[in-house]
């Protein structure tokens, strides 16, 4: 509960007229963690990006980062206090170059033209993206555009970067790359917050895992006691039943 | 090399050609800067931002009605009365672009709000006693006066409008390059993700909505003096709306000498239509329409995304 430490979700709600999406939700991201948020498909993860990053206003709750709170704030005040987000949708400025795009971001940190343009590239080069550099957006493949993705918000020198499946559609080999970047990027000093349905590479990555079902946190804690939780289990399980066999 | 030289060699034959042309060419050549201004000035906001304004007429008729009411009223030179319209619309453009932003209207909705706000101020105008309703202004012609913005013959007039026009260009390249022209793009392409990015989209188009109707009211007045009358169906009506919007647009959204360049073909095809087809009415707009919808079609990223596709395959050929 002391002030100026990491992201700090408490009681957090989000009702759409009749429907809870998100109900009654705590959640901590200390400085220098790696977070997984996990559960079925619908349960709420997203909306949490969503509220945090002040794309929804809470219905009750509250969301505190370093000590700030951020219920109120326009994304783009919560982007200036260093809390950046990826899409799950892939979002990039299409007619623009993926050095462009990933400037956007840098202006952030600077006002120059030269000198986004030199931080930007810095981080074209470290998510892998150099060669690709300007060529136009929409020219991108997926596995690309996942990149560009975490680029622009990283170029936004964040403390926080809340990461919503970049690996969803991704092959092992580009998830691999993805998991050594994300490694990188932690390794520069960011904490991160990961929505992901690819359990191996979640897995691997978080420091803890939070569980969603139905809105609502289900589990919290070590991953390899969570992934054994029999709810955790249960809500997976119940979905699988009815889903196809990979 | 040509990049930098075509430029240059346009702008010097703009200025040294003019005094040799025939009195009809030089009003053509007049009516493609004066369209060229209102498209550059669109262009900031709409070309740039992705913001389409449908009532850019709005602010040319403040424009318009200020210098001209300041001038017949209080004797105040149109040089200064320029200004003072520039600024008065810029605060209605500020007015009417948060009322349109801070609810969230996008896209079409943008578009038509602009629109009714065009609409409303000439219903205001042809219902207004006071700044001569329906019958429209008259700027009193006293000869040549230069301070009063007031010229003899067309010549001066042409330089005056060419200055504006490099001048809007000028700005636009200034934007383009810096900090605002990519919150711009970034709006303009997704404006979620811009957010997302850390931009912020609210006083940026408010920032462009504001320069965009402040020069856009310098071209009212240009107007004023220019043609010596103005009413509200010619100032605040769409004809002007549209005439700022078509040659940027045919010419290039969002790119620098796009208006101009659109400009200097829709003008004089719209001239012609009009001397060709004269008698019949409608007809010359009929034809004007069916070139514009060739256009569009078949140039859809205008004039200068068309020269920009096929440059680096001539390049590679030389």
């Amino acid at each position: 509960m002391s002030a100026g430490h990491g992201l700090e979700i408490s009681a957090l709600t989000k009702r759409f007229g009749g429907l809870v999406a998100v109900s009654g939700f705590d959640l901590t991201v200390a400085p220098g963690e790696i977070v997984g948020l996990i559960g079925p498909n619908g349960a709420g993860k997203t909306t949490v990006f969503h509220l945090v990053a002040g794309f929804h206003l809470p219905s009750e709750g509250s969301i505190r980062f370093e000590g700030t709170s951020l219920v109120g704030l326009k994304p783009h005040a919560i982007c200036r206090l260093g809390l950046a987000r990826t899409f799950q949708l892939v979002q990039p400025f299409a007619g623009l170059t993926t050095l462009e795009n990933v400037m956007v971001g840098a202006f952030n940190r600077s006002r120059e033209v030269a000198e986004a343009r030199r931080r930007a590239a810095e981080i074209v080069d470290f998510v892998g993206l150099g060669p690709r550099r300007d060529v136009p957006a929409r020219h991108l493949t997926l596995p690309d555009r996942k990149r560009l993705e975490v680029a622009r918000g990283l170029a936004t020198e964040p403390r926080l970067l809340l990461l919503d499946e970049v690996m969803s559609g991704l092959n092992p080999t580009e998830i691999e790359a993805i998991i050594g970047l994300i490694r990188r990027i932690h390794a520069r000093g960011v904490s991160l917050l990961i929505i992901e349905h690819v359990m191996r590479a979640i897995l691997a990555l978080s420091h803890r895992l939070v569980v969603m079902h139905h809105g609502e946190k289900i589990a919290d804690g070590a991953p390899a006691v969570v992934a054994r939780d029999p709810r955790v289990v249960e809500a997976y399980l119940g979905e699988t039943t009815e889903a196809a066999p990979r | 090399m040509a990049g930098r030289l075509g430029p240059l060699l346009a702008v010097a034959a703009l200025a040294a050609v003019p005094p040799l042309l025939p009195k009809y060419v030089l009003e053509v050549l007049i009516s493609v800067l004066f369209f060229g201004y209102l498209g550059a000035c669109w262009n900031i906001l709409g070309g740039y931002g992705g913001q389409f304004s449908f009532g850019h007429a709005a602010f040319f008729g403040i424009g318009a009605y200020t210098s001209t009411l300041l001038f017949l009223h209080l004797g105040v030179t149109p040089w200064l009365g320029m200004v003072a319209g520039g600024i008065l619309a810029a605060a209605f453009g500020l007015f009417a672009g948060y009322l349109s932003f801070r609810y969230g209207l996008r896209g079409p909705y943008f578009s038509l709000v602009t629109l009714a706000f065009a609409e409303m101020l000439r219903v205001i105008a042809v219902n207004w006693k006071a700044v001569g309703s329906s019958l429209g202004l008259v700027v009193p012609n006293r000869g040549s006066a230069p301070v009063l913005f007031l010229f003899a013959d067309k010549l001066p007039y042409y330089y005056v409008i060419l200055v504006m026009a490099l001048g809007a260009l000028a700005i636009t390249r200034m934007i383009e390059r810096s900090r605002m022209g990519y919150a711009l793009a970034a709006i303009r392409e997704n404006e979620d993700a811009a957010e997302a990015a850390g931009v912020d989209a609210l006083s940026t188009k408010l920032a462009a909505m504001a320069l965009s109707s402040f020069l856009t009211a310098l071209g009212g007045t240009f107007y004023a003096q220019y043609f010596a009358y103005i009413d509200p169906s010619l100032t605040f009506g769409p004809a002007i709306s549209i005439g700022g919007l078509l040659p940027a647009i045919v010419g290039g959204a969002g790119t620098v000498a796009g208006p101009l360049l659109g400009s200097f073909v829709l003008t004089p095809i719209s001239e012609l239509t009009r001397a060709v087809l004269r008698g019949r009415a409608g007809a010359d707009i009929m034809l004007y329409g069916l070139i514009l919808i060739l256009v569009i079609s078949f140039l859809p990223n205008g004039l200068v995304g068309w020269f920009r596709s096929r440059r680096p395959a001539a390049g590679r050929a030389a």
